[in-house]
């Protein structure tokens, strides 16, 4: 099949009329993996803003089949989905997930571990806005180093988040699924390539896509693909797959020296000083010694 | 039909074999095991086609069964106590939600303290989450609502979840004689699974929705209906049922010598049986003792309780429960259903078996003792000197 891009994707939309913010970074990913996955994937969606602003009673915005799960059940809900469509006979369908970066690296990360560990034939997407966003911005094992959120202000004594990001890619690796990848709303054709291949490989697959909040994020709406590449650029957010039990990079850092424009652009991070962007400087320069060493080059 | 000598816990894993779910999905968890054990025994046997999923939680296992509810087959799970608990946020989504989904409870206490041993303080808990309770008095009665249990909750105009009990112990892993009926007698009496508000592919869903302030009521009002519905749903499955398989069924409740009784014990579970003893016994000294068992807490035997007990002079309820702060939670439906019936009588609230404890025959003649003093109120059997 012709590898899915922006130009040749379908016009047919499954995802729509959802009262998501302006340039929500989440309701994208959503949109352009229905596009991949077709009318016979069947959504699965925990509480998070997904299924907040698509499953409103009569305004129903899924073309597809959809379910919103409990918050911890994405994973175990996809399975009994998809156990259920296999044992009355049906073929040819995609039980696809959509769940939060709190959703999936915090209340979900069991239900997930379980489902890898079972090897269900489903696509877990996990759509990362780095932050609890859909109750207004509160701290996610996922929201980045220094980052500003509700429950990790910037106070006097401790300014914003003082934990790493939770490095779920490898998490999810370490379990030996058979494909696993980091994608970016950004680079929407990598993403939908990755989308396709997960569609291909038999057993359990997850992609983790940076999706840009531009509320939570404080940019404006229309900035949030660029935030998006940048984060790639800049070498935060390390475009990869993993599969064979081997890693390979899909697109390389860019320009080291975006870091600090990609910072200092975003309210949340607008309380760090320039020891806090050099410590943020290093643990990225430190991944990409390990990312040099051990994964394979584009 | 086969004459068997097995467990609780064995004769309700035969009438799942018999229903043939789809998928069945569970955790372990004593007393609750054997029934998953056995029934993992089966699909790797291939005595059923079920897909048997092993979930890492109880709250995977009712999230996964209602995944594949949605999808359009027959379900179960099992599970006890504090799995029971694990899960409660899917009890209600399950019931919500309108999945049809059977759920085997062995009950046990509730830590702190911990304790495996059987008592109603787990469902009782979840009795407000919008499934259908029934609670079985031994293997027979267990296997024959593993089967009943999908007919009633399958049928349209209920679909609802249905939770059926079994005593931690006292029945799930009591050994006793049980008929095991044919798969063709199963065949004949439950019809292939059937529900609407499954997965379609030629006319898509949106499922497990949102609903603001202006559609929720209708949603929960529609809820609660369907539950009350199924009110009849029992009475005419278990025509149904006596009709092919031979036994016959009482619905809500069992009477046992109630209609001239002065003074009437009412229970539920496997303590029915010894407190049937005791009023056989106590008819044979000259005492009009009545017993009345609850079959099903949900949905509750409002009309049946006021018409067995408005003779009485007094009745008690003993119970493997207590909701702190108040009373036992069968009392207070008891209480409840009587009150709006008009019938004003004494009403004691025997409170037992908790953690296993042992509940005697002297415990229950004491009972009737007490309800022809007049006795009213909550006690804990042996902590009569409590000070409160």
């Amino acid at each position: 099949m012709t590898r899915p891009t922006a130009r040749n994707i379908t016009e047919d939309e499954y995802f729509f009329g959802h009262k998501a913010c302006a340039g929500c970074g989440g309701s994208l990913a959503v949109r352009m993996a229905l596009k991949v996955l077709g009318s016979r994937a069947v959504a699965v969606l925990p509480a998070g803003c997904m299924s907040a602003v698509g499953f409103n009673f009569p305004q129903l915005c899924f073309a597809n089949n959809a379910m919103i799960s409990t918050f911890a059940g994405t994973a175990s809900m996809m399975t009994g989905v998809e156990a259920g469509l296999r044992a009355r006979g049906e073929k040819d369908y995609q039980v696809v997930g959509f769940a939060g970066d709190g959703g999936t690296a915090d209340i979900g990360i069991q239900a997930l571990s379980g489902a890898i560990d079972r090897n269900d034939n489903m696509i877990y997407i996990c759509y990362d806005n780095e932050a609890y966003m859909n109750t207004g911005t509160q701290k996610s094992s996922l929201t980045p180093f220094g980052a500003y959120t509700t429950t990790t202000p910037a106070g006097v004594k401790i300014r914003g988040n003082i934990r790493e990001k939770k490095n779920m890619f490898e998490i999810v690796a370490a379990h030996g699924i058979p494909y696993a990848a980091t994608a970016s709303i950004g680079y929407v054709d990598d993403y939908m390539a990755k989308v396709r291949k997960a569609s291909e490989v038999k057993g359990m697959k997850y992609i983790h896509v940076l999706a840009p909040c531009p509320t939570g994020w404080g940019i404006r709406p229309d900035e949030t693909v660029e935030y998006a590449r940048m984060a790639t650029d800049c070498g935060l957010w390390p475009l990869a797959e993993y599969g064979c039990g081997e890693y390979s990079l899909t697109r390389s850092m860019k320009d080291p020296g975006l870091l600090r424009a990609y910072i200092r652009g975003q309210k949340r991070f607008r309380h760090l000083r320039d020891p806090d962007i050099e410590y943020i400087e290093s643990k990225r320069d430190a991944r990409w010694e390990h990312i040099n060493r051990s994964w394979k080059a584009p | 039909m086969t004459r068997s000598f097995i467990s609780g816990n064995e004769a309700f894993a035969h009438g799942i074999r018999l229903a043939s779910p789809g998928v069945i999905s569970a955790y372990p968890i004593t007393p609750q095991t054997i029934v998953v054990e056995r029934l993992s025994e089966m699909v790797a046997d291939g005595v059923i086609d079920s897909d048997f999923i092993h979930v890492e939680s109880e709250h995977s296992a009712l999230s996964c069964v209602i995944g594949a509810s949605a999808a359009g087959v027959r379900t179960f799970t099992a599970t006890s106590s504090q799995g029971l608990l694990y899960m409660a946020e899917c009890l209600p989504y399950a019931a919500g939600g309108r999945f049809p989904i059977v759920m085997m409870n062995a009950n046990r206490s509730v830590a702190l303290p911990w304790n495996i041993y059987g008592d109603h303080r787990d469902s009782l808990s979840q009795l407000d989450c919008g499934w259908i309770q029934a609670y079985a008095q031994n293997a027979q009665e267990g296997l024959d609502l593993a089967l009943m249990s999908y007919r009633i909750a399958e049928r349209p105009d209920v679909s609802t979840p249905f939770m059926v009990n079994l005593d931690g112990f006292h029945l799930t892993h009591t050994y006793e004689m049980a008929d095991v009926p044919e798969k063709e007698q199963a065949d004949r009496f439950l019809p292939p699974y059937s529900t609407q508000n499954t997965i379609d592919f030629d006319t898509p869903r949106n499922l497990c929705f949102s609903a603001g302030p202006d559609h929720n009521t209708a949603f929960k009002a529609g809820e609660h209906a369907g539950l009350m519905r199924s009110r009849r749903a029992v009475i005419e499955t278990e025509e149904e049922f006596s009709a092919i398989f031979g036994r016959k069924y009482t619905g809500l409740t069992e009477e046992y010598m109630c209609s001239d009784a002065e003074f009437i014990l009412i229970t539920l579970g496997s303590i029915s049986g010894l407190c049937r003893d005791v009023v056989s016994s106590l008819r044979k000294s000259g005492m009009k003792a009545g017993l009345l068992r609850l079959r099903y807490m949900r949905p509750f035997p409002v009309e049946e309780v006021s018409a067995a007990v408005a003779g009485a002079r007094s009745i008690c309820v003993l119970e493997k429960d207590i909701s702190f702060g108040f009373a036992g939670t069968v009392f207070i439906n008891v209480c409840a259903a009587i009150q709006n019936a008009g019938i004003c009588i004494p009403a004691m609230n025997l409170i037992g078996g908790l953690g296993g404890r042992d509940i005697t025959e002297e415990n229950i003649r004491a009972a009737f003792q007490d309800m022809a003093s007049g006795k009213t109120g909550v006690v804990f059997i042996g902590m009569e000197d409590l000070k409160i």
